[in-house]
Parts: structure tokens; C-alpha cells; sequence
């Protein structure tokens, strides 16, 4: 059986840690998944050193696509902006621990995404941010 | 009369297959794309190996066998819906297509700005956006039966929308997300009595019920053959000859011409006209081994098996707590069955059932609206055909209790 259900992913789907919303906030950005409607909106907190003080997630979505966006946000808070650029699928799926098809791939990369998109400054949270 | 299920099932070879080791295939998916039965299957496997060749133009033996293939499936789709003439079904690549060559054609030909089209809340992307993109360049104005909170069409809405001067009324026959079967006859009488053009999305009746375009006096009937036992990559546009005469021709190109010159040409009559450069002809072939399989069941018998079917598989997913199942009660709906499970998102009811080997299909279907209208972003939807079985109904089922399981 596979283990793309694995408890740390259930826990983190029912019983996140930092789903909400920060106001005020440095930095606000949400987009969709377009093939499945997963929403995943990213407030940070960003000092003057560049670096993230806090972070939150919030959106709707399968559990792989909600439990990576709380894991992705415990991950950054601490972390510097130049490196939460760095970040990319590899990262994501080493805090998942799973391994995944293209389909669900996306979902796991949505907050990415839309990380990336925000602490970029751009319009859109696409594909080419995670390769 | 009931269907022999078991003997069908034997036809379509797919259905023995194992997702993995142990795990029997238990497909709920028809909706999307129904699986192909052998006939279908061997008939373009015949065109390959015995007579492929391009049709039209050729004389030798090969290409006036396959001129002959192609042309006799299109009299078997005629045949099958009731078309007074063969030449009244264009080939396209799908339902899509097919909507979209209206939208191109008479719709351009035909409508002003400001005009009035009539949709559905409840249509697929393919009766929306071809809409929307002519809305944008032309300034049509459209119009949107609303769909009732049990899944039906609002059709005193529609009588007051009538009174606005339609020219056109676009609507789906069967929704493939709630399963709705619409009123299509009195739609259209409604609409013609009103001067309005009709559609007909046939997509989801076509494959499942008696459709007969002359009782309906449909003017447009879009399908596809992937959706009834044939093959991906070929559909049709039925229309009365004398709109599609009138038409201005779609894409321009070989076999649309009856004669070219360096800076004009004149184009075929119909339905030539309509089908520019090599089709799918090895399709055509298995498009109409469908049809003669379907028929060969009888689509009555098709019809009474899926309500069987729908009837039992609601009755099942409604006793389990947590599942809500969208659109009207059995008698009003097709075999289709979208829900939803409460705390877990519809990709992941679909990925543990998965594991069982039933195949279902999770999100919005290709009809956001119609999510947004009932307040949720994706659905989990079962889907039957003339092969499904009450077992694999219990085996879903089953399923959702082990999702249950995995969620805690
Ligand atoms: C009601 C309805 N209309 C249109 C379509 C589009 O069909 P196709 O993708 O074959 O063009 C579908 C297919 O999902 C459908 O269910």
C-alpha cells in the first residue's frame, strides 16, 4: 500500500499549525491550482534584515496540497528571504517524505508556488518558479 | 427486458484488467471517456491492417474502400439519432468541437451585438467559453437558466428570459455532474416559439438514452463517440441542412473546396464543407462499430440498466454518514453520482479509492459554476455506463468507508 497518506501528512491536513492570517503583514500572495481549484493564500513577516519572522498559510484544498503549505511555513519561519528563493520541488518533497506523480505534484507545490510568487513580487504563481 | 451485464462485460476487455497485482479494475469514470468493446476495437485494427488509405480524391481499390467505411459510419449516426439525412453529420474531433464550430460559423454569421444567447448554470466548459470568447469580440449578451438548489433548471426563469428576444438557446441534454436530464423538447419548442437557434450539448444523452433529433427538432447536435463505446479523436455536429447550407465554412483547406483559384475559392456543399483537410478515419470506422453495438443492445435497455444502477448507487452512498450526493433524485437523473465526504477533499477520497482499483474522478469537472452555485470547489463523481454492476457500487462503497478509515 502506499504511504502517500502517511500519519505526518493526516496530522498537519486536520491540525495545522499555521493556518491563518497576519495583518500587518510585509508580504500577501494567493493563487489557485487551475486544474483542481486548491487555493492556498501566504502572509509573511519580513524584519529589515531580510529575514522571515512569522508566516501563515490559509486556502482550502486535498490534504497533500494543505499539509505542505503548513509544513512549507513551519519550514521558513527563522529562514532568510534569499533563501526561501532558493527553496524548490526537492525541498517539498523531502518535508512530505513521500514520493508523487505529476497529478498530485502540483497539489503539493501550490504553497510553493505561491511563496515563491509572492517573495518575488510577481503577478502569478507559475510553474517555472518550482522546477 | 434486462441487460446480460455479464456477457457485455466480457466485450470489453479493460474491465479484467488489474491496476495492480490482485486488484481488478472497477471503472466509474464513463462520464469522462467510456471504455471500447472489441467490436469497436477490431473495426479500426480491420481499417489498418486491410483497407487504410485517404479517402475522397483516390480511385483505387483501397481508398474507395475506405471512402465507403467513412461515409457508411456517418448513415449509421445518422441512423442512430434520427437525422433525416446522412449529410447532416459533420465528423468532428468532439462535443467541443462540434459546439465550437457553431459558435464559429452561424454565430458569427448570425449574431450582433447585444444579441441574446441563452446557457445553462449548468454547463460544461465547452458550452461556456466558446460563448464568453464571442461575448468578448462581439458583444453578445448571455443569459443563464439557473439551476435549483435539487439540480433542475428553473424553467420559469427560462419563460422569462424568452420574453427578451433570444436568437439563440445553448444548453446541455444531460449534466454530466449532477446527472440532470433537462427537458430538452420543451426547451427548444419554448425557444423556437421565441425565434431562437437551438444547441443541444449531447454529450452525456447521446451515449446514454434514445436521442432522436427530429421528435426533439433540435436545429444542433454536438457529440462525441469517445463517450459511446468508440474512440477518442472523432465526434459530430448534427444540424438541419438548411442552417448548415447557410453557413459560412469553418476551417478552410482540402475537401472543404469545390474549386480553388489563386485568390478565391468556392466551397464543397455539405457536409464536406465542414470537414477540412485528412479526418480521423480509422475513428469514423470505429464510431460507427459503436453505434452498431449500442444498438445492437438497444438504447432503451441502456437507459433502464443505468436507472437501475443510479437508483441503487443512491440509495447506498446516501446511508453513509458524511456523503452528500448532488443533483435530482433517480427518476430525473442519468447515471452519474458526484458527492461529497465530509473533512476530506474529493482528490483524496479519489486517490484512496484508488488503491482499490475504483477509478472515479475528482474536481470540478469542467463545470466551475456549477461548484461555485452549490458553494464547493470540487466533487467526487461515480459514473456508470451499460457495464457498471451493483457490486461495483458496493465495492465503491466500501471505498469510501476505507477513506473514512485513513482520515480518522
Ligand atoms: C456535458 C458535456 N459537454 C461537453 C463535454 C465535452 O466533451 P469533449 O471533451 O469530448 O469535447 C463533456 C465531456 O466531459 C460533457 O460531459
Amino acid at each position: 500500500m502506499d504511504d502517500l497518506y502517511r500519519e505526518i501528512i493526516i496530522e498537519h491536513y486536520k491540525n495545522p499549525s499555521y493556518r491563518g492570517h497576519l495583518d500587518p503583514h510585509d508580504i500577501s500572495f494567493a493563487d489557485n491550482n487551475p486544474l483542481c481549484g486548491d487555493h492556498i493564500q501566504i502572509d509573511l513577516r519580513v524584519d529589515k534584515d531580510g529575514k522571515v519572522t512569522d508566516a501563515r498559510f490559509d486556502g482550502h484544498g486535498c490534504a497533500i496540497s494543505q499539509a505542505s503549505a503548513d509544513l512549507l511555513i513551519e519550514s521558513i519561519i527563522g529562514k532568510s528571504v534569499e533563501d526561501v528563493k532558493k527553496l524548490g520541488k526537492q525541498d517539498i518533497l523531502d518535508l512530505l517524505g513521500i514520493d508523487l506523480g505529476p497529478v498530485r505534484l502540483k497539489c503539493a507545490l501550490l504553497s510553493l508556488k505561491v511563496l515563491k510568487a509572492g517573495v518575488y513580487g510577481l503577478g502569478e504563481a507559475s510553474d517555472e518558479l518550482v522546477e | 427486458m434486462s441487460l446480460d451485464v455479464t456477457s457485455i462485460r466480457k466485450q470489453f476487455p479493460i474491465l479484467n484488467r488489474e491496476v495492480r497485482p490482485g486488484v481488478k479494475v472497477v471503472y466509474l469514470d464513463s462520464t469522462a471517456t467510456s471504455q471500447k468493446p472489441e467490436p469497436v476495437i477490431e473495426a479500426m485494427n480491420d481499417y489498418y491492417r486491410r483497407f487504410n488509405a485517404n479517402i475522397h480524391r483516390g480511385v483505387h481499390t483501397l481508398a474507395e474502400e475506405a471512402t465507403a467505411a467513412y461515409e457508411q459510419a456517418r448513415e449509421k449516426i445518422a441512423k442512430f439519432i434520427n437525422a433525416p439525412a446522412a449529410r447532416e453529420i459533420i465528423y468532428t474531433r468532439n462535443t467541443t468541437e462540434s459546439i465550437n464550430l457553431v459558435a464559429y460559423t452561424w454565430a458569427r454569421a448570425n449574431l450582433k451585438p447585444g444579441d441574446l444567447v441563452i446557457l445553462t448554470e449548468m454547463e460544461h466548459h465547452s458550452n461556456l467559453v466558446p460563448w464568453h470568447i464571442l461575448a468578448a469580440e462581439r458583444g453578445i449578451r448571455l443569459e443563464f437558466i439557473p439551476v435549483t438548489d435539487d439540480g433542475l433548471l428553473d424553467l420559469d426563469a427560462y419563460r422569462l428570459l424568452l420574453s427578451q428576444d433570444p436568437k439563440l438557446v445553448s444548453f446541455t441534454h444531460m449534466s454530466n455532474v449532477l446527472g440532470t436530464i433537462t427537458p430538452a423538447q420543451e426547451i427548444i419548442k419554448l425557444a423556437h416559439e421565441a425565434g431562437a437557434i437551438t444547441i443541444v450539448d449531447g454529450a452525456q444523452s447521446v451515449p446514454h438514452l434514445k436521442v432522436d433529433v427530429q421528435k426533439l427538432d433540435v436545429d444542433f447536435l454536438a457529440f462525441s463517440a469517445h463517450k459511446m463505446c468508440g474512440p477518442t479523436g472523432i465526434g459530430a455536429l448534427y444540424g438541419k441542412a438548411n442552417l448548415l447550407e447557410a453557413m459560412p465554412p469553418f476551417m478552410g483547406g482540402g475537401d472543404m473546396i469545390k474549386e480553388v483559384k489563386l485568390r478565391s475559392f468556392r466551397p464543397n456543399s455539405i457536409p464536406a464543407k465542414f470537414e477540412a483537410g485528412t479526418p480521423a478515419i480509422a475513428e469514423s470506422v470505429g464510431f460507427g462499430a459503436a453505434v452498431d453495438f449500442l444498438n445492437s443492445i438497444g438504447m432503451e435497455n441502456v437507459a433502464a440498466h443505468e436507472h437501475e444502477i443510479i437508483e441503487y448507487a443512491l440509495e447506498r452512498l446516501e446511508e453513509i454518514p458524511g456523503v452528500k450526493v448532488f443533483g435530482p433524485s433517480a427518476d430525473k437523473k442519468g447515471g452519474v453520482a458526484s458527492f461529497t465526504f465530509d473533512g476530506v477533499h474529493p482528490h483524496d477520497v479519489a486517490q484512496i479509492l484508488d488503491r482499490d482499483g475504483i477509478a472515479v474522478r475528482a474536481g470540478h469537472h469542467c463545470a466551475q459554476p456549477l461548484h461555485e452555485k452549490f458553494g464547493i470547489p470540487a466533487t467526487t463523481r461515480a459514473s456508470f455506463y451499460l457495464y457498471s454492476t451493483k457490486d461495483e457500487v458496493d465495492a465503491l462503497v466500501n471505498g469510501i468507508y476505507n477513506v473514512k478509515k485513513v482520515f480518522g
